[in-house]
């Protein structure tokens, strides 16, 4: 079963080594990761992905807790959270027609459109991961150059936070 | 007033009430040593190579409690620390090592004697440090310290390049550390302690499994107040050893793969394991099916990771134990189960370790002499191997710190030096090394060190030339092919202690060595006895890799 787990750690060097390291050498497996700053100063909010019952996430979070710059760990259930990914995908244009048909494509799923040239344009979208999964699929017909993937994003719902 | 970084060191150091460094100085730390030279409050002992610091520093923390310090240089001499650590971190020893680092802007170019040696620690050591800005060093000594020996202790390196160590500020001690992201939860959660209570209460055949944890926490006088007011019978691990006395009645002595038959049956038939300060070791549970097959288990660990780690529990409580045992002693009634106290007695009076009682010097009875003639005030170190699981069978630990041996990482070396880092932490106790000739020539230019710095350790080599643990694996499981496992071309290891100007003398026969032993227990003074012992005994009885705990080889009844 996959879990998203957040992270707050401080933002000191070496600080993603620790925790991908982690990972590493506890053969704990890491699905798409994360970082970025959160709401407060010196801290870093990793989200990581991860799959394993409920065992194996129970070892996760107590081997997180262990390493001194991490603050806190939780894990956010689908069901009580938003979460987020966004992607940016180039895909090849042969010509004006199929341009045209991606872009109304793109449109109908509402991502955009962020870069044209002629061979080629960039479509950013936002959304679950399986919205993303599912918007690629459609796409893969027109020949995908490249794509950048941020890795999922999560916060649960309502006025709740991590640290107080 | 403004001091140096290697003056705030030296002044942390003596804050943090530092009485002895183990290390070695090299080009990048040269300006601590200049420091240490002019103004040290601390005893500096050189040794010989960086892994004999680190186990020295090991040695003295088991012995004493307190936290151990090591020094070393950059490069090869950071990564000559390395098994040291490993070694501390297994077994949750408190260590703090500094290492010298080239100066911060060749960091990241591959200079000369230039290791990553934070990335290498980093999942060996409990934390570490590159202190690359002055102003952040003596907070860092002091978070070092508390890390090092608060919680489930444990080694921590900091690393300090060296114009960080010529560099100036102004001086202060943090009163407190800066610690945010680590606090250990010490008081463990009343209503678990109270269903463990009731658990224990309700048992008809309970049984303690006692660990290291005992002895980190200074629980013994806890836990035999237990003991007695519940009457359940106890075995301990190999790092418990010593956290309760053997003497008594209800003692089982070691479990697990060379523990005794009585110990690993009477788990096996408990309906309550009370696992305290332990991990469920593989060398403990065996396979880990069929583990306790009828038991409920109380875990009480200070560290939250190490609850249901290896083994699913019941009632789990995360705590100090000297809190947690003060706590269960008052919620728990005196009791008494009389047919399980006598089922687990009959089991230790009929399958008592034994061995073969002849003409030849064998090291069982070498190592039951020893017992007979030390007692108190005596602290028994090993190095690894057979000799290590004799020592643990045979000689009866009754004190808490009188047994330091390497038990989570099983490095062999970490004898000779941990005996010289135990004699300067108690130079009022009689320190005996127990070692045998593979693991003993793993770190043998140690000996340069005790003798020169007359650290008065008795060292036992038990030589039976081979490496003796793997040969008797090659034996029983793998036909007999000794494959590269005799040491021939090994020397007199009496003789070279000679050279060193220390006293040896080699033995083969049983009168011999009870000579021997009887001179070296009347001198204060280094001695080495090189017990020439049967090449091919085996330590019995034994759980076969892949077994259940209580199927053991080599069990005889009396």
């Amino acid at each position: 079963m996959k879990h998203t787990i957040a992270i707050l750690v401080k933002d000191h060097p070496g600080v993603l080594a620790r925790v991908s390291s982690l990972f590493n050498r506890r053969r704990f497996n890491i699905d798409s990761i994360a970082a970025g700053h959160s709401e407060k100063k010196g801290i870093t909010r990793i989200t990581i992905v991860t799959e394993g019952d409920e065992h194996i996430l129970e070892q996760i979070t107590k081997q997180l807790n262990k390493l001194v710059d991490v603050i806190r760990v939780r894990d956010l259930p689908r069901d009580i959270s938003v979460e987020r990914e966004l992607a940016l995908i180039k895909v090849s244009t042969k010509s004006v027609d199929q341009r045209t048909e991606i872009m109304q494509l793109v449109d109908t799923f509402r991502g955009h459109i962020v870069d044209i040239e002629k061979q080629a344009l960039t479509i950013e979208i936002t959304g679950t991961q399986e919205k993303i999964n599912a918007k690629l699929k459609l796409l893969e017909s027109f020949g995908i150059l490249e794509i950048a993937r941020t890795g999922k994003i999560s916060l649960s719902r309502g006025a709740q936070r991590i640290l107080n | 007033m403004k001091l140096s970084g290697t003056e705030i060191i030296v002044e942390c150091l003596k804050r943090e009430k530092v009485e002895v460094v183990f290390g070695i100085p090299g080009g990048a730390i040269i300006p601590l040593y200049d420091t240490i030279y002019q103004k040290a409050s601390f005893t500096h002992i050189l040794t010989k190579h960086e892994q004999g610091a680190a186990h020295a520093a090991d040695g003295y923390a088991r012995a004493t409690g307190k936290v151990g310090v090591c020094f070393a240089t950059s490069g090869p001499g950071a990564t000559n620390l390395v098994t040291g650590l490993a070694n501390a971190y297994l077994d949750s020893i408190p260590i703090v090592a500094f290492t010298g680092q080239v100066i911060s802007p060749f960091i990241g170019t591959d200079a000369f004697q230039e290791v990553d040696i934070t990335g290498i620690t980093l999942p060996i050591t409990k934390h570490n440090y590159l202190v690359m800005n002055i102003k952040d060093l003596a907070s860092t000594i002091k978070e070092a310290f508390y890390l090092a020996k608060n919680g489930r202790p444990g080694p921590v390196l900091i690393d300090l390049p060296k114009d960080v160590q010529l560099a100036r500020t102004d001086f202060s001690y943090p009163e407190k550390d800066k610690c945010t992201g680590y606090r250990p939860i010490l008081k463990g959660n009343l209503n678990q302690i109270k269903k463990a209570a009731l658990a224990t209460q309700k048992a008809k055949r309970p049984i303690i499994y006692a660990g290291g944890g005992i002895i980190n926490s200074n629980a013994t006088q806890e836990l035999q107040d237990f003991v007695q007011k519940t009457n359940i019978p106890i075995t301990t691990t190999l790092m418990g050893l010593g956290s309760f006395p053997e003497e008594h009645s209800l003692a089982l002595g070691m479990l697990g793969m060379h523990g005794t038959y009585y110990a690993n049956t009477a788990i096996s038939e408990a309906d309550l394991v009370i696992a305290l300060g332990t991990r469920f070791d593989d060398r403990v549970i065996g396979s880990g099916k069929d583990f306790c097959p009828d038991a409920k288990f109380i875990h009480v660990d200070i560290d939250p990771a190490e609850i249901s780690k290896n083994v699913r529990v019941d009632i789990p409580i995360v705590g100090d134990l000297k809190y947690v045992l003060t706590k269960l002693i008052q919620f728990t009634e005196s009791k008494q189960e009389k047919d399980w106290v006598d089922r687990v007695a009959h089991l230790k009076q009929s399958y008592p370790l034994q061995y073969h009682h002849d003409d030849q010097l064998r090291p069982q009875y070498i190592i039951e002499k020893l017992y007979e003639s030390t007692k108190e005030n005596s602290i028994i170190v090993t190095d690894v191997g057979q000799h290590q699981m004799w020592v643990a069978q045979y000689y009866q630990f009754n004190y808490p710190r009188s047994f330091i041996t390497s038990g989570g990482l099983g490095t062999m070396g970490f004898g000779l030096p941990a005996a010289i880092g135990a004699q300067i932490g108690c130079p009022e106790k009689r320190v005996f090394c127990i070692a045998g000739d593979g693991g003993f020539q793993m770190n043998i230019q140690e000996l340069a060190t005790a003798i020169y710095n007359k650290i008065p350790i008795v060292v036992l080599i038990m030589n039976n030339g081979y490496l003796g643990m793997v040969r008797q694996w090659q034996e029983l499981f793998f036909g007999k092919r000794y494959s590269s496992t005799n040491l021939e071309g090994s020397p007199n290891f009496a003789q070279v202690a000679q050279v060193y100007g220390g006293k040896g003398i080699r033995v083969s026969r049983i009168e011999d060595f009870n000579t021997a032993l009887v001179q070296a227990l009347s001198e204060r003074t280094f001695f080495l006895i090189d017990c020439l012992i049967p090449s091919e005994e085996n330590v019995f009885p034994m759980v076969a890799p892949g077994e259940s705990i209580n199927k053991m080889l080599g069990v005889n009844e009396s």
